[in-house]
């Protein structure tokens, strides 16, 4: 339980800190400007630091997971995305993972029935709620981008339409919010109830999913209840960006909430296990081709190793060798 | 040796429910039945490992070197800057679940640390614990644990109960692959001189003597030469291979446990009529007698250690290119491996059948191409003379060797050299084939005795899907590709699906082989007889004369 707590109990104090800080404190320099710039700086280096340790340790082997025929005779077809033998094909595998979570879809649930029999079922829930999180966040941020481009670009303009499109309420409810924080809830629900995820989820698992339901809340909370002066905003984030931070005027505690929990985030991501979005490109079992056969792959510490020659092999067994009629390299 | 439980005993106390205790919480138990022996002394000499000694598993003292943490701790260190997989695989985990019912292990025991992402979270917890800023702060809280010696005990216990079959990777939405975890882990193990004995005294066999069983050179030609007889008896043609044979063209090279074991022999008199009836220029060799290779089990440097061999015969012998016979690990390390082992094969040409003129340019570098392919391709051109018919008596179904699966993705050839051999073929549940394919539950050096339990456990998703093939279709024959296989199935078989024999796809192949010469065959290579196949020749023709 205590894993539960522990990081619930974490966001509710971070949202209790920055109510007090800028409601009763009135520290909004603080949390208007030190720390998104802060934030940002270490959500920056600390990405690219990650994504360099990681590159920096080489690929010794070449060693992709084939989940299709491979590549041989002529006459055979073989599976060019499931086992790609070409860098096109891996391209391939690779948008199928990040953009379809392909290997997700293949999820099945196991049940021992009486017989015994082992049956597997299919599972597309953890799939479903997978990708309509990671859609939707995406969508969300890049949504957000309209408080930072002056103008608005059109595709933008679109986006957001296309996210409004049951042009529900005043403003008009974005989908995309209602999806993650459905989302978000049902990943959060199932880590909870379900009790084979419970049992191997850690504190770190739990943390992340409640700071994105804080974010998705007050975001909501603050378009569409305390309906925060989006002009207001737009001069502070045109300000954060432009290097002449002004701290914004007539908005809302909802709103340093809101920003507050997204530093979190972005503090949180580098030291994290949410570098799953960068170490997937960098995963060797789904980037690799499985060309080894034809294409020699270089392991950069490869070092020479003590063997037993056949020298050595031949001056143990030469006798006994020679008896049977094998052929040997000296009389 | 502990006993043997019923398989009621065994499903029944399977319960995929955790425990309300939290995974860290419960100590290692170790039980009989479920856990290899330590190896010995010896064998970690002949191999230059360390801490060689005589130690029991069961002992509490494991006569560890001073300092055995700090050991480990730099050993792990030293690995996440040598493999990008190790540092990726420890950071990126989401623990999802999507991975934890797709173990064979964990299907056949229960046991949550079977589930593949705690597997990787006991050595994941060290990590954390060591090498990131969270768990050093946190602690437990930040998901990190002390490296204590209980720990070092349920590595070994559960690093020694993966097959490295990699059939979590498939599901995992990143890729993580338990394999690649396992065998980090028991290279650290191996630090220690923790190996268990079924590893390290076939590897020490192989490294010394050419092979795991450790057949010397007179051994391995009598025992071919045995073969050599019953194929004489059974078929009336006499087949000579050679050994160690300068100049031949090709090197051949299978798992040592097809010269010596049932039913894996009789794949074995499958390669040596094959290879005679097509006049093939080839030899054996004693030095090279090993094709899988016990050393990918404990270190990529023992696995280069071993696999050196196969290039450095081939060189001497001054063959042209090298086929392999049927094993799963033993692909895996040729398919992924060797050539960045021990490579560049230039002293080799790009394998080309003799016999059809076919280039094997998938093997364009490595030079090495299994016998599946190469007979696949004989057949294609129809170079056999075959006669399906012969193996009628028989309900096939095909078992996909992990390695070969999911390190190769060679499920096509196999399959197509079977339906050619014989007439009566029934895939198994798809959820259990190909990239899906289930372990035997001995891979990875876990086909010991005294681990029954543990095998049988880890193999019961195999078998129970050759059971639904059994009842549906009435399956009587398992084949496969891969000498661990032909050695682990049986008993498996025997145990959870009586009535359904193992074979490997050489064996079918030459069974249902025409050759020149022979005589009218009145049993296949068991053995067993054939009379029915006039009878049911006499049969049909009666059949046709009456619709006539």
């Amino acid at each position: 339980m205590m894993k539960i707590l522990f990081p619930g109990l974490m966001v509710i104090i971070l949202v209790g800190l920055v109510f007090m800080g800028v409601q009763e404190a009135n520290l909004h320099l603080l949390f208007g400007i030190t720390i998104p710039y802060v934030a940002i700086s270490i959500f920056i280096i600390g990405v690219v630091t990650r994504v360099v340790k990681w590159s920096l340790s080489p690929v010794p082997f070449r060693i992709p997971t084939t989940c299709g025929q491979q590549k041989s005779l002529s006459w055979l077809k073989c599976d060019c995305l499931e086992n790609p033998s070409t860098t096109a094909g891996v391209i391939g595998r690779m948008a199928l993972e990040i953009l379809t979570f392909r290997s997700l879809f293949r999820n099945t649930q196991t049940e021992l029935k009486q017989g015994p029999y082992l049956v597997y079922q299919e599972e597309k829930l953890l799939w479903l709620a997978a990708l309509a999180f990671h859609w939707s966040f995406l969508v969300v941020v890049i949504r957000h981008f309209r408080l930072f481009i002056e103008p608005i670009p059109g595709c933008l303009s679109l986006l957001c339409s296309l996210d409004g499109f049951m042009e529900i309420g005043s403003p008009v409810v974005f989908l995309s919010g209602v999806a993650l924080l459905g989302a978000v809830s049902f990943l959060l629900l199932r880590r909870i109830l379900s009790r084979k995820v419970y049992y191997i989820s850690l504190p770190a698992d739990y943390f992340p999913l409640f700071l994105i339901i804080g974010i998705a809340i007050s975001g909501i909370l603050m378009r569409y209840f305390t309906k925060v002066d989006v002009v207001n905003i737009k001069a502070y984030t045109l300000g954060l960006l432009s290097l002449q931070p002004v701290i914004p005027t007539d908005v809302s505690v909802i709103f340093y909430i809101h920003l507050f929990l997204v530093c979190v985030l972005l503090v949180y991501i580098p030291f994290s296990k949410l570098m799953h979005l960068g170490g997937i490109f960098l995963s060797p079992t789904r980037n690799m081709a499985n060309n080894n056969r034809l294409k020699r792959h270089i392991n950069p510490w490869n070092y020479p190793v003590k063997v037993h020659t056949y020298e050595e092999y031949e001056d143990e067994f030469r006798e006994k060798m020679k008896k049977v009629g094998i052929p040997v390299e000296k009389g | 040796m502990a006993k043997e439980p019923k398989p009621q005993e065994i499903i029944s106390q399977i319960n995929y429910k955790p425990p309300q205790k939290a995974w860290m919480d419960i100590p290692v138990e170790i039980k009989e039945g479920m856990f290899c022996y330590g190896a010995k002394e010896k064998s970690l000499q002949t191999l230059d490992f360390p801490n060689a000694r005589a130690w029991s598993v069961l002992d509490e003292d494991w006569k560890l070197p001073e300092k055995w943490d700090k050991i480990v701790l730099e050993g792990m260190a030293e690995r996440l800057k040598k493999y990008r997989s190790f540092k990726i695989f420890m950071d990126i985990c989401v623990r999802c679940g999507a991975c934890a019912d797709k173990c064979h292990f964990f299907l056949g025991s229960g046991d949550p640390k079977n589930m593949p992402v705690l597997r990787a979270e006991l050595l994941r917890s060290i990590y954390r614990k060591n090498f990131t800023a969270a768990g050093k702060i946190l602690g437990k809280l930040g998901g990190g644990r002390k490296l204590t010696i209980d720990v070092l005990k349920e590595w070994w216990y559960y690093f020694y109960q993966c097959s490295e079959c990699r059939r979590c990777s498939v599901f995992c939405p990143y890729g993580i692959d338990t394999a690649e975890i396992t065998m980090i882990a028991r290279e650290l193990l191996n630090l220690l001189g923790l190996n268990i004995e079924w590893i390290a005294g076939p590897a020490a066999n192989c490294y010394m003597k050419g092979n795991h069983l450790g057949l010397e050179p007179h051994t391995i030609k009598n025992s071919i030469d045995f073969l050599v007889d019953e194929i004489e008896e059974k078929t009336g043609v006499r087949v000579s291979p050679t050994f160690n044979r300068k100049g031949a063209e090709i090197l051949f090279v299978t798992p040592s446990g097809d010269l010596f074991a049932d039913p894996g022999t009789y794949t074995c008199m499958g390669y040596l009529m094959l290879f005679h009836e097509l006049g093939l220029d080839y030899t054996w060799s004693t030095y090279a007698s090993e094709g899988g290779n016990f050393g990918f089990f404990t270190s990529m440097e023992l696995a280069k250690r071993l696999n050196t061999k196969l290039y450095s015969e081939a060189k001497r012998l001054g063959v042209k290119w090298i086929l392999g016979g049927e094993c799963g690990h033993m692909w895996r390390v040729i398919n992924q491996y060797m050539d960045t082992f021990n490579g560049p094969a230039d002293f080799l040409e790009v394998p080309t059948s003799p016999i059809t003129g076919t280039e094997f340019t998938n093997a364009k570098s490595t030079k090495m191409t299994h016998i599946s392919e190469f007979t696949a391709d004989l057949i294609k051109h129809k170079k056999l003379n075959l006669d399906p018919k012969r193996n009628d008596h028989l309900k096939v179904t095909f078992h996909d060797s992990c390695n070969v699966a999911r390190g190769m993705g060679m499920f096509e050839e196999p399959r197509y050299v079977i339906k050619s051999v014989c007439n009566n073929f029934y895939e198994m549940p798809e959820n259990t084939i190909r990239e899906k394919t289930f372990c035997c539950g001995s891979g990875s050096g876990l086909n010991a005795s005294e681990n029954m339990e543990l095998r049988l456990r880890g193999g019961l998703p195999r078998a129970n899907a050759v059971k639904h093939v059994q009842e549906q279709y009435g399956v009587n024959m398992l084949a496969c590709i891969c000498a661990i296989d032909r050695a682990a199935l049986p008993p498996l078989m025997n145990y959870w699906v009586p009535g359904v024999d193992v074979t490997g796809v050489t064996e079918l192949v030459a069974n249902a082989l025409v050759m020149k010469g022979e005589k009218e065959r009145t049993t296949n290579l068991r053995g067993e007889d054939l009379s029915w196949i006039e009878d049911e020749e006499s049969k049909s023709t009666d059949e046709t004369q009456i619709r006539v």
